[in-house]
């Protein structure tokens, strides 16, 4: 079955999407979309040093990661600048010094398109192990850590003080954010990872009641739109990340429609005129 | 209640001892040199200005922090419920208050709807929290505090956001379920009005305990004074005067002699006006009133 490019392109998309919603929602509710960012371009760093020390690429890329989430730590802590400028020259310099690194290392042949925008029709069966074994890992993790992790987001204070941890939480959640950057990079490119975290997570706050149901849902809603990307992506031969992005990006829209007042429109509509 | 003066008397084990305690940051004490104990069924508050170490005494007491100087004992196993100062919650967080009830340890349904029952909200369990008003979001982390059965109750200015009337009923609440539950109280408050009279012990902060003891104790002595103004001194008295009558959620007023009446107003003759003058120095307790009727 897995013989057929597609389908591996596909069973890794649903793969990636399934750890990437739960993870997005986190990453939604404590408003670090930038540092996803950050994160996910310092991993072409990663890309140039694993080549240049001839090690695995995903364990360079996530390495490079972790790195950098420590790096801003750091300077947060000395606290001159803002945590805001400090993402912006974290996450352009990593990308640019990875692009020089990566020009001057010419014995080095990379398809830098399939890096940045993702290549997941040149998936193999080692990268879908890969991705499903990682991914199982970050949802066991995610499971684990769940309650200290989640009473951190709604407030610090509260966890702190009741013994529940959150710094040991938040650095956590950054390894396991580095790792999904690791193993989603060749299915949607570095620059658009961020987008399968968020676009889902985002889509699903309309439906969810709860942050469970929210993470499932976004899950749910990231396999969908990976889905829907790979079939539009062969249908109209357009590239497979963007195509991806886009689908996420339409079920975001339809998300926004005032479908539940439609409903009730019609449906008062029918009953008394008052 | 003889049991529970007994058990007062006897002045159980504190849960929580600092002794001479203090934090330094950045080459600066926030706070040192802190005494004090909080026993079982004991209300401590902590008063003080801005940036007096009110929360970092706090901070020491739960274990958030370690003492630079000095020795924090607290007892094995101590729980600890916590209510913030203020908190805001996300939208992009679907969160309801029976949700918000587990953020911390798994609770079954009945218990929430106890806690929600005892601070006066079982109505909100199935309600997003960013859909609350100030006084019901205090009500549904105080639930959320006291359902882990804590030991010790940390409140850090739990009635921000709140208005005058809402801040008498929820120091009423907090005040029914020590007496119910036996937990010790640990209460953090820059407002002397209303805190004085419901609290046991009253420790003053600036930096260092300036004096400590019984609110009228604290409220006689002279660092008090000078660290608060004259005004201080009447604090007490405004707070005991305006319990004169009680607003019910219905809106309706009832008053010290019984009588429940649909309006709050001076001239109905359910307000004590001899006590009134009684207090020269009610500058304070003055204007409050006139707000509340002018509504």
């Amino acid at each position: 079955m897995l013989d057929d490019f597609f389908t591996r392109a596909l069973v890794a998309g649903i793969g990636v999407a399934l750890v990437a919603g739960p993870l997005g929602c986190f990453i939604v509710w404590r408003r670090m979309a930038y540092f996803g960012d950050t994160m996910a371009h310092s991993a072409l760093l990663g890309v140039a040093l694993a080549h240049l020390l001839n090690v695995n690429l995903a364990g360079g890329v996530f390495v490079v990661a972790a790195l950098v989430a420590v790096a801003l730590l750091l300077l947060q802590r000395r606290g001159s600048l803002s945590t805001d400028a400090l993402l912006g020259i974290l996450s352009h310099a990593t990308l640019a010094v990875g692009l020089v690194m990566l020009a001057f290392m010419s014995w080095v042949r990379v398809d830098l398109m399939g890096f940045l925008f993702g290549d997941i029709l040149a998936v193999t069966r080692a990268d879908i192990v890969l991705i499903w074994l990682g991914g199982a890992a970050v949802l066991a993790a995610l499971a684990f850590m769940w309650r200290p992790l989640l009473a951190a987001t709604v407030s610090a204070e509260i966890a702190e003080a009741e013994g529940l941890q959150p710094e040991r939480a938040r650095i956590a959640f950054m390894l396991l954010m580095a790792a999904v950057i690791a193993i989603a990079m060749k299915v949607i490119g570095i620059l658009l990872i961020t987008s399968l975290l968020i676009i889902p997570a985002a889509t699903a706050r309309r439906f969810a009641t709860t942050p469970e149901q929210m993470a499932v849902l976004a899950a749910v809603l990231g396999a969908v739109a990976v889905t829907g990307g790979l079939f539009g992506s062969l249908q109209w031969d357009t590239p497979s990340g963007p195509s991806i992005v886009v689908a996420a990006l339409a079920l975001f829209l339809a998300s926004l429609l005032p479908l539940g007042s439609l409903a009730r429109g019609t449906a008062s509509g029918q009953g008394s005129p008052q | 209640m003889v049991t529970k003066m007994q058990e007062r008397t006897k002045r159980p084990e504190p849960l929580v001892t600092l002794a001479g305690a203090g934090v330094r940051r950045g080459g600066r004490w926030l706070v040192r040199g802190v005494d004090l104990a909080v026993r079982p069924g004991e209300i401590v508050t902590l008063i003080g200005p801005n940036g007096s170490g009110k929360s970092t005494t706090a901070k020491l007491a739960t274990g958030v922090l370690a003492p630079d100087q000095g020795t924090v004992m607290r007892r094995p196993g101590l729980t600890v419920g916590y209510v913030p100062q203020k908190l805001a919650i996300d939208w992009t967080l679907p969160l309801t208050v029976s949700r918000l009830m587990r953020l911390s340890a798994p609770a079954d349904d009945r218990t929430i709807a106890a806690a929600l029952d005892e601070t006066g909200i079982p109505h909100l369990a199935a309600a997003a929290v960013q859909a609350l008003s100030g006084g019901e979001f205090q009500r549904a982390l105080l639930a959320r505090a006291i359902l882990r059965r804590p030991d010790l109750l940390v409140l850090d200015e739990p009635v921000q956001g709140v208005d005058f009337a809402g801040e008498v009923a929820l120091y009423d609440l907090i005040r029914a379920v020590r007496d119910r539950t036996g937990c010790a109280v640990l209460l953090i408050s820059h407002d002397l009005h209303i805190v004085m009279a419901g609290t046991d012990t009253v420790i003053c902060l600036n930096g260092h305990v300036c004096c400590s003891g019984t609110p009228e104790t604290v409220a006689a002595s002279p660092e008090y004074l000078k660290l608060f103004g004259a005004k201080a001194a009447d604090s007490l008295a405004v707070y005991r005067h305006h319990h004169d009558h009680t607003h019910l959620p219905d809106g309706r007023v009832r008053h010290a002699d019984g009588s429940v009446t649909d309006d709050c107003h001076p001239d109905d003759g359910h307000h004590d006006h001899g006590h009134d003058h009684a207090h020269g120095h009610d500058h304070h307790h003055d204007h409050s009133h006139g707000h509340d009727h002018a509504r």
